[in-house]
């Protein structure tokens, strides 16, 4: 933005302000990567509880709404793009743009998570939540818990991940509405879109593997 | 170098690539397509990823060294997968007491 190129404040270990972009853009993606690992270790874990309890994903899959989550898929990819445009405008200097772009990727995440939470809601009801009061009335009920433990897991991982987005995005927009130098250049809008792009990434395998088992039995 | 400003247009066409993409996961999970669901179901997901990754997170435009690390990253995860599962899919091949 021109109004804060001014104040770009180099650190002293960098060359120049595009090495200090560069490296810092490096470090968002390692940090990425470790999240990739994180949530790994809960995609190896479905992988292998699948292959053993096929019959049980297919049956518990179908008591998830494909509509809701394929409503929840789109929004969340809308979001993604409200999130690049603002990028974009970020790096065209167009402050008020962004403010609203930004604006409209943090209502989206919040209607993500109303869907999802009336999701929850729902399973509430349906007692498909692990514990004491689980019941389900098909086949093979010890291990359809199961995959409602993973599912449960996952989703709810991904959905503490958005709530920080959806905290990180809310701090930038503010700085960048109040023209606080503090938002240097690019940068911050940069890496948290970055963040964001994750989460969605993240939701894009969770979909299928959660809620499409198998539907056409 | 990862400054690229990205045009609207690339934008607009990633996000209706997506769209086409998720009505197309949704519409085949309603066919039978036996073990060709998953195939077909993770085929979909990872190309939604790539445009992701591609478009929205400027890889494309990014450092080379950016490209290592996501690189990096995706070849460790094979690994966890790929290692797990060859365990528990080849249990059961050798008749081996008290395996």
């Amino acid at each position: 933005m021109a109004t804060t190129e001014a104040a770009l404040i180099l650190a002293p270990q960098f060359d120049d302000a595009e090495q200090q972009h560069d490296s810092d853009s490096l470090g968002m993606w390692v940090f990425l990567v470790t999240e990739v690992m994180f949530f790994g270790g809960l995609f190896a874990a479905y992988a292998v509880y699948r292959y053993l309890d096929f019959p049980a994903f297919v049956a518990a899959s179908r008591r998830l709404s494909v509509t809701l989550g394929a409503i929840n898929t789109a929004v969340l990819l809308t979001s993604s793009l409200t999130m690049a445009l603002a990028v974009r405008a970020v790096q065209l200097g167009r402050r008020r743009e962004l403010v609203y772009l930004l604006l409209a990727t943090i209502s989206l995440g919040a209607v993500f998570l109303g869907i999802k939470a009336y999701e929850y809601y729902d399973d509430y009801l349906h007692h498909l939540i692990p514990g004491s009061r689980f019941a389900f009335d098909g086949p093979f009920p010890a291990r359809v818990e199961m995959f409602f433990v993973l599912y449960f897991f996952m989703t709810g991982l991904h959905a503490f991940h958005l709530i920080v987005g959806i905290i990180m995005v809310g701090i930038i927009t503010f700085l960048a509405w109040r023209r606080r130098s503090v938002v240097q250049g690019t940068t911050q809008v940069e890496l948290v879109g970055l963040y964001w792009h994750f989460i969605d990434l993240v939701w894009i395998f969770l979909y299928p593997m959660l809620y499409l088992v198998d539907i056409h039995r | 170098m990862s400054d690229a400003i990205v045009p609207l247009r690339t934008n607009f066409a990633v996000f209706g690539g997506l769209m086409v993409l998720l009505l197309a996961t949704v519409g085949l999970a309603r066919f039978d397509l036996g073990r060709g669901n998953l195939i077909v179901a993770m085929t979909i997901a990872a190309i939604k990823a790539l445009l992701v990754l591609l478009y929205f997170m400027h890889l494309k435009y990014s450092h080379r060294l950016t490209w290592v690390v996501a690189v990096a990253g995706i070849i460790w995860l094979s690994l966890l997968l790929l290692l797990t599962l060859s365990d528990f899919t080849s249990r059961g091949w050798i008749d081996v007491p008290g395996k």
